[in-house]
């Protein structure tokens, strides 16, 4: 693992050419390393952003069903609300998790390459 | 005798002088580690960016510090606990929000910027223009949050105080306006963010004590809670239910789904919140400081909940209003009550609480001008007056100029604007982040297309889409809300312009780039690209 190499020392780090950069962009490492973040990201984004619109409407224009009771004084309204704050929680719990098992070590062996000047 | 009556008419005597002697304990203490920090400050990157050596941690806390300002604290309090379930509903957008942040930005800005976003978005297009068009749209977004931050810290201090002379407001205005100027030049961002985390620390520990208090009450029933307030309110279960602020109209239903989306896509283009993922030494420490910022405002949103039903339960909402229409004055009326009215437990909860809230003010001012002041010297002075030939002393200095013009432009403004209902401009300053920045940093990072032109059209497009709807919005003139309810050019229904500006922005930026003849540089987008996604020559 890419981790394995000593920290990054304090000296500056010699900047790759801009022929590398479109070398390394063309190449299938770095083609995995973007398909893997926008795969994840893009479609999660488009789903929050929907997930957090169809509550807005429903607390817009279905008071009925908003207003229904559950448990006590406990209602719909208030457990989506309460949804909202937890698929919050849990998207960005699950983005840290895939960031590092599959962003991470990737991003890491290329920039040390590039930085390396190998 | 009725203390909301006592807060509203400056009889505070006898809490006056313990809130002020914890005002001044929180200004000396900032002060001092301003001038610490002011001390560690030896280059460019220490000023704009602290030394690039704080941890995630560190940074998440001082990220919620800038986020959470008084309107979240005490307006989002007072919201739920005049208009129950809707001032609940407006704080989900704020948290939500978070996850574009996250999953598109913080990570790829670190990578490749330095100490704006004007970085960013000049990266790869013609350097001049764009850095212009990022410069112009840093310093109107922070001119009109800091507008509305120090009309309401001159509104809220005077209220907590019991000062009600004009003179006395404009040199509250001042005071807040003199401290920040103060913190930025001397502390740049490493005092900025010491500030911003102290001040986290204690908003978060007040919400906290005040909720457990809450919560002790109701003996933890959240159910006994919310039927106490529901019947307290007046309104009956309609105040457990969506609806009673925005749900009036199809109109108001309207504006609150382009309010909605104007919070979920402005935070990741608000250029104080971004320039702090230029405080932490990787990317991922960006990342793990994006996280913590989520769990410690999603907790403080959910403690405001418990906040906001406990004042509805446990006081008149007439007294809420005659101490302050809007509510804000609810977390401290309710700090007072769960002390006891006429304990000295309630006086000093009350002057903590308040003490919390001229923290908050104080140190969200601090990180919006710090984002205006480093952009205009670094995107206006450096790049395009100096044409990158300004030294960094010099670039450093021409900052600290900034702050003081900056600074001095806002107390000029809130002075002025002390009296003028400034609230919405903060929704306002979401809605402008999201038209005009957030559609070219997207376009920048993911589209190999997009050329100056279409930034320059999205940035120019959407800022002055959203500026003018505004201008001819319910929030200036047409209604006893308005900023000049006497005068009447309102012709958009709307208070918040993000349905039609957002969509605009992001049309324009495509548009552009496919109208202009202009060819994309190629070498330079691989560049950015492969930077931004691995860090490779990252400062």
């Amino acid at each position: 693992m890419a981790t394995d190499a000593p920290p990054p020392s304090k000296t500056e780090h010699r900047l790759p050419s801009t022929e590398e950069f479109v070398a390394v962009q063309e190449g299938a490492e770095f083609g995995e390393l973007r398909s893997s973040h926008r795969s994840f990201a893009f479609p999660l984004t488009v789903a929050f952003i929907a997930w957090y619109l169809v509550y807005v409407l429903l607390s817009n224009y279905a008071g009925g069903f908003m207003g229904t009771k559950l448990f006590g004084n406990v209602n719909v309204a208030l457990v989506l609300g309460l949804a909202q704050f937890l698929s919050t929680f849990l998207i960005a719990w699950w983005y840290a998790r895939h960031a590092a098992a599959k962003l991470d070590p990737k991003a890491e062996a290329i920039k040390s390459r590039m930085e390396g000047g190998a | 005798m009725n203390h909301a009556v006592i807060l509203a008419a400056g009889e505070a005597s006898k809490h006056r002088p313990l809130i002020i002697t914890l005002f001044a304990v929180f200004v000396v203490a900032t002060l001092v580690i301003t001038i610490w920090a002011g001390r560690q400050t030896k280059d460019a990157a220490d000023f704009y960016a602290g030394g690039r050596q704080f941890t995630a941690f560190q940074n998440g806390l001082a990220v919620s510090g800038d986020y959470m300002s008084a309107a979240s604290f005490l307006g989002i309090a007072g919201a739920i606990a005049l208009f129950g379930y809707d001032g609940f509903l407006y704080s989900i957008g704020f948290l939500v929000a978070w996850l574009v942040a996250l999953l598109l930005v913080a990570e790829p800005l670190r990578n490749s910027g330095r100490y704006t976003m004007g970085d960013v978005l000049a990266y790869r297009m013609r350097q001049r223009p764009v850095r212009t068009a990022a410069g112009t749209s840093t310093i109107v977004v922070s001119i009109f949050y800091l507008l509305a931050q120090m009309a309401g810290a001159g509104v809220l201090v005077s209220l907590l105080l019991g000062i009600t002379s004009d003179g006395g407001k404009i040199g509250i205005v001042a005071l807040v306006g003199v401290l920040m100027i103060v913190y930025v030049t001397i502390g740049g961002m490493k005092g900025t963010t010491w500030v911003q985390m102290v001040k986290a620390v204690l908003l978060i520990a007040g919400a906290l004590l005040l909720t457990f208090l809450v919560l002790l009450k109701f003996n933890f029933n959240i159910s006994d809670l919310l039927g106490k307030a529901a019947d307290n309110s007046g309104k009956g279960s309609a105040f457990l239910e969506p609806g009673l602020k925005y749900g009036a109209t199809g109109t108001t239903k309207l504006d609150f789904i382009s309010l909605g989306i104007a919070l979920v896509l402005g935070t990741a283009g608000l250029p104080h919140i971004l320039i702090r993922f230029y405080t932490v030494p990787t990317a991922k420490a960006a990342r793990k400081s994006v996280n913590w910022a989520i769990g410690l405002i999603g907790a403080f949103y959910l403690m405001t909940l418990s906040l906001g039903f406990g004042a509805a339960a446990l006081i008149k909402p007439d007294e809420i209003i005659a101490s302050n229409k809007a509510g804000n004055t609810a977390a401290p009326l309710l700090a007072l009550h769960l002390g006891g009215t006429d304990s000295s437990w309630g006086a000093i909860l009350l002057a903590s609480i308040s003490a919390v809230a001229f923290a908050t003010i104080l140190a969200v001012v601090a990180g919006l001008t710090l984002a205006s002041s480093s952009s205009f010297a670094h995107d206006i002075y450096a790049n395009v007056i100096k044409k990158g030939q300004a030294g960094e002393k010099q670039e450093m200095r021409a900052a600290r100029w900034a702050t003081v013009g900056i600074g001095a432009v806002s107390i000029v403004l809130g002075a002025l604007a002390r009296d003028l209902n400034v609230a919405g401009l903060v929704a306002l300053a979401f809605a402008v982040a999201a038209s005009a920045n957030l559609p070219t940093i997207l376009y920048s990072l993911f589209w190999k297309r997009f050329t100056t032109a279409g930034a320059l059209w999205s940035i120019y497009g959407g800022l002055v889409t959203a500026v003018g709807l505004v201008l001819f919005s319910p929030v200036v003139s047409g209604k006893p809300t308005s900023m000049f309810p006497d005068v009447d050019f309102h012709w958009f229904p709307l208070e918040n312009p993000g349905i039609i500006s957002i969509p605009v922005g992001f049309l324009l930026g495509w548009l552009g780039t496919l109208l202009s003849k202009e060819q994309p540089d190629p070498g330079k987008y691989a560049e950015l690209e492969v930077r931004s996604l691995t860090g490779t020559g990252a400062h």
